[in-house]
């Protein structure tokens, strides 16, 4: 491998790594909070994507108010999920609430179907972003340069949030001891969906970054990435957003190298996420940066 | 609360439910209906079963080939006098749901003909119960050889894989002039799978060199990702590149080629000839050549300027090739059931095994002894983001 | 008093084979396929019941079981003619080339094949408790589907296998859904069904009484591994043809739905949820297409029919966690009682 295709690989890397940070920001909010594989975050993601179509083909808006109308709706979506199909079992086994969350996922899914059709969409690109810069060799997309700068905005936006000010407290304290919280006088019900409207809404930011990167819509594209996703959570250790940063880039630059290094054995790109995720779960459960939590008895 | 959550989701699905059951409704011209009604209720009936995709992962394939047999039963609504009934079923872009579907056809609506599917396994699945009862079935655009491979009842208007993959090795070797060549394929497709082998067999074939196929390099439908497959086919500086898969995910995977500066010239198969192939890849896929069916700009046959001027006026944009085909599968049952001057299945089974020289939108076809289509082949390329007609090439 | 309740037992279920015998022959060959794959997700519905409904565990990866087991038994009945038309891209691997059996010794293959790849696939993840446990069987079931994919030479790749001899019928599948409701039956009844529900109720009070939590989790998912096996290999050769796309996540929704529905942990519960989802989605079909109501008529839309059958799954798994059967069973004394109190009222 030449130094230069080398290089390319890294920066491909980096670019699909922070997309899947990203997006994990988001999912690791949500699990953080309610313990709780948010299945239907992939879905979520995917239609933050199509309300920027409509957006823009439909309603002739600007592209900038698009985006921010996809993100509102998206966090609206977020929060009406949990209040409809999670909270109402909040005390239920956690089996009860996985089922539940796949039954919400393929809900949203099939609506989508029914209601956007099944045959692509183009995602709307402004001209700007389909610019390619050569460095020494090595080309890259211009939005390859925004998405690590987004994510990385997105993490200290978040970090602040849950550090310093009030909500992100009550966060901390919810995502630990729901009772206890309670006690303390902390409305748990609006605390879970400020939680879940700022993960949607971070699924929404990645969604026009995927769109940016990869305009291909149809109602099914929510579904890796989602996993993918959940799969950085896992490596960073799921709850800690610092740790879904790292883990979709781990995860982004593992799959990139892999086939960089081994070409023959590209059809197995999915595999080797869920053989990470499994590794993972098996050696490492609480992930990278996760701290040990103990089983609760 | 249980009860008003319960009431907030009924309520949220019932709007949307509403909001779309009035799109479909609003798209449909009005004129359509009396058309469909005219004849009067009691004369006999010959009934089109047509089982597509029509949701899931292939829920595109569907809606364009329903297009093209929607198209040709308002300008064909009926056979031998009696008025045409076409029965649509789902399949759900599933195997299991597949065979269902095809029951239902036969065994229960008791239709004449089953027409269909988009994607060969599906088509695999009713194969065995078409068979068994002994109704023929018409495929629209399933290339996989299986699909027809000892099975008496299966015939299709389209031409197979193995003529489709060795026109493309033809082209890259003679046209194009190519030696080293880089295979890229859907390894989850079954039709970029069958193409790009007969391509390879093909084109080592010309070169008389193994090492013609520098590489083979997978990737997986629903991929978006490419950009590390490209990386490695762009250090291998090959002359041209074979990409069979489908339209979506090739738009992405030129694209990002583009953008990785990779030069060589993309070849691919029919699948690629969609507007949403245009749309997607922008102006990246400028320079693609692929073969397919038909040309709207240089009508095979008579009947293919009937057809697309049908759908320009109908839809206000040119067919894809699938829509040609669903339409082509809809006339040549007509054809076959008047030619057989019946509608009993095993003597429509029969006309159709005889079928030679038939003009269909998608050109003339012939079947061979298994049932598959010998036909010409059209090659095309993409200019100034618009599909162009290049060349016709026929079978030897 | 038990030789009459089991003879009053064997009675009933001759009588279901006579009426499945008469259906049998005075059906159409659509609803008697509908009936097939009842008795198919009978089986299915059961062998997750034993990981998810007896133990408590939460597993996601039913599909690839189900594919190992098709694949394994279709292999196996295919002739060495089939066997070579088939695999015209990639020859098949020497091996395999020329083996052929009967169908029974096939399916009982393929079952054991899934159930040893179920307890290699299980063992290093049984210590993962709840969605982890659930996200690692969905991985491993992937993972299946992918290597299934990518071996031409072993599965035909993504050209699937076709012309497979259907040797499927009723008496297959319902005789082997009779057998699996009789095993499961007895597997509750013994010690070892009895730890498994001790396990679900409280692991940590159930390995305290010493039972060993590695062995009987093990245990669960060889089982259900296996009846999987068995229904992927009854679902290949009551098709056809298989290929790998078949098992995807959606297989594994359906046979969940069935087991919620059905009641998670009930044996009656889930074998007639089994019947009753499999011919509602049949039933359901006429939403795909134009619905006539007399004096108007509605588009129908695709996709309508998933969309319902998603919102039944969360409302079901909302307001009546339970499911239709919750844990209990239709049992002759519970029969008893019911046909008891109809009578009173009659009276």
């Amino acid at each position: 491998m030449s130094i230069n295709t080398f290089f390319q690989h890294l920066s491909n890397g980096l670019a699909l790594g922070s997309l899947y940070a990203l997006i994990a920001i988001g999912y690791t909010m949500v699990y953080g909070i309610l313990r709780l594989i948010n299945f239907a975050h992939g879905e979520i993601f995917m239609i933050s994507t199509y309300v920027v179509f409509y957006g823009v083909s439909m309603f002739y808006l600007p592209w900038w108010v698009s985006i921010l109308v996809a993100i509102l709706i998206t966090g609206l979506l977020g929060i009406i999920v949990e209040r409809a199909a999670y909270r109402p079992l909040r005390n239920s086994p956690r089996i009860s609430v996985m089922i539940s969350a796949i039954g919400a996922s393929y809900l949203i899914q099939n609506l989508a179907i029914v209601i956007f059709g099944g045959r692509p969409k183009s995602f709307p690109i402004p001209d700007y972003f389909n610019t390619v810069i050569q460095v020494q060799g090595v080309s890259v997309p211009i939005v390859n340069f925004f998405i690590p700068v987004i994510t990385l905005v997105a993490l200290v936006v978040l970090i602040y949030i849950v550090e310093k000010t009030k909500t992100g407290m009550a966060m901390r304290a919810v995502s630990r001891d729901y009772e206890t919280a309670r006690l303390m006088g902390i409305s748990v019900d609006n605390i879970v969906s400020i939680t879940f409207g700022l993960g949607s809404m971070m699924a929404a930011i990645g969604g026009v970054m995927w769109g940016l990167k990869y305009p291909n819509l149809i109602p099914l594209i929510g579904t890796m990435p989602g996993l993918k996703a959940f799969i950085a959570a896992v490596i960073g250790g799921i709850g800690n957003i610092k740790g879904a940063v790292l883990g979709g880039f781990l995860l982004g630059m593992t799959e990139i190298m892999i086939i960089a290094s081994l070409p023959d054995v590209t059809g197995y790109r999915d595999a080797f996420a869920f053989i990470l995720l499994i590794g993972i779960l098996i050696y490492k459960p609480s992930g990278l940066l996760g701290q040990d939590i103990g089983e609760k008895v | 609360m249980k009860k008003v959550t319960f009431l907030l989701v009924l309520v949220l699905i019932l709007s949307l439910a509403l909001t779309a059951c009035s799109a479909p409704a609003a798209e449909a011209p009005a004129g359509e209906e009396p058309a469909a009604e005219e004849p009067a209720a009691e004369t006999e009936e010959v009934v089109f079963g047509v089982f597509e995709p029509l949701t899931g992962a292939y829920a595109a394939g569907g809606a364009m080939e329903l297009e093209g047999i929607e198209l040709a039963q308002e300008l064909y609504p009926e056979v031998l006098g009696m008025p045409i009934r076409v029965v649509v079923v789902d399949n759900k872009s599933d195997k299991v749901e597949s065979a269902n579907a095809a029951t239902k056809l036969v065994d229960q609506e008791k239709v004449n003909v089953v027409l269909g599917s988009w994607g060969s396994s599906f088509s695999m699945a009713a194969g065995p119960i078409v068979e068994e009862a002994g109704v023929p079935a018409i495929g629209t655009s399933c290339t996989n050889p299986l699909v027809t491979l000892g099975n008496d009842y299966y015939f299709r208007v389209t031409f197979i894989d193995s003529f489709q993959g060795v026109v493309m090795a033809n082209y890259a070797y003679d046209v194009l002039g190519a030696e080293k060549v880089v295979i890229v394929q859907d390894i989850s497709n079954d039709y970029a799978v069958g193409l790009a082998k007969f391509f390879k067999d093909e084109f080592v074939r010309l070169t008389g060199d193994e090492e013609s196929i520098m590489s083979i390099a997978n990737y997986n439908t629903g991929d978006q990702d490419f950009s590390a497959q490209l990386t490695n086919i762009k250090a291998m500086n090959p002359d041209a590149i074979f990409a069979p898969g489908g339209y979506s995910e090739t738009a992405m995977l030129v694209k990002q080629a583009k953008e990785l500066g990779l030069e060589a010239p993309f070849l691919g198969g029919d699948a690629w000839e969609a507007a949403e192939f245009l749309e997607i890849g922008g102006d990246a896929v400028n320079g693609v050549v692929f073969s397919t069916f038909f040309d709207a700009a240089a009508p095979l046959t008579p009947e293919s300027e009937i057809f697309i001027n049908a759908y320009r006026e109908k839809y206000g944009e040119d067919p894809a090739s699938v829509t040609a085909l669903a339409y082509d599968a809809y006339i040549l049952a007509i054809d076959a059931i008047e030619r057989a001057g019946s509608t009993d299945p095993e003597a429509i089974r029969d006309a159709l095994a005889e079928t030679v020289g038939f003009d269909g939108a998608a050109g003339v076809v012939t079947l061979d002894a298994n049932g598959d289509a010998i036909k010409n082949a059209v090659i095309k390329t993409v200019e100034n983001g618009e599909f162009t007609y290049l060349t016709t090439i026929s079978p030897k | 008093m038990i030789d009459k309740k089991n003879l009053i037992r064997f009675g009933l279920i001759l009588i279901l084979i006579l009426i499945l015998t008469i259906l049998n022959t005075t059906m159409g060959k659509y609803e008697i396929r509908v009936l097939n794959l009842a008795g198919i997700y009978i089986i299915l519905g059961l062998s997750l019941n034993v990981i998810n409904g007896f133990t408590g565990l939460f597993s996601l990866g039913h599909a690839g079981f189900m594919a190992i087991g098709a694949y394994t038994s279709s292999l196996l009945t295919m002739s060495a003619l089939q066997k070579e038309s088939n695999f015209f891209a990639e020859p098949i691997v020497p091996w395999l080339a020329n083996v052929q059996i009967g169908f029974l010794p096939a399916l009982l293959m393929g079952g054991i094949i899934a159930a040893i790849l179920g307890a290699l696939i299980a063992a290093p993840i049984l210590k993962l408790t709840d969605d982890y446990l659930a996200i690692a069987t969905l991985g491993f079931s992937e993972i299946i589907r992918v290597i299934f994919t990518n071996t031409q030479s072993l599965t035909n790749g993504a050209l699937g296998i076709k012309g497979l001899t259907r040797f499927t019928t009723i008496h297959y599948t319902w005789g082997i859904a009779i057998l699996t409701v009789l095993f499961m039956f007895s597997l509750r009844r013994s010690s070892y069904g009895k730890a498994l529900m001790a396990i679900r109720e409280d692991q940590t009070a159930a390995e305290a009484m010493g039972i060993d939590l590695f062995k009987h989790k093990l245990l669960a998912f060889t089982i259900g591994s296996f009846f999987a096996g068995i229904g992927g290999g009854l679902l290949a050769h009551l098709m056809g043809t298989i290929d790998p796309l078949m098992f995807r996540f959606l297989l594994t929704f359906n046979v969940l739905l069935i087991v919620v529905l059905g009641g998670i942990g009930s044996i009656t519960g889930t074998a007639i949820s089994a019947v009753v989802v499999t011919v509602m989605l049949e039933w359901l079909r006429f939403l795909d297409g134009v619905i006539d109501l007399g004096f108007m008529t509605i588009q129908g839309i695709p996709g309508l029919r998933m969309v319902l059958f998603s919102l039944l799954l969360m409302m079901v798994i909302i307001f009546k966690q339970k499911g239709l059967m919750g844990r209990d069973e239709i049992t002759l004394d519970s029969l008893g009682g019911f046909l008891g109190r109809f009578k009173k009222k009659e009276a």
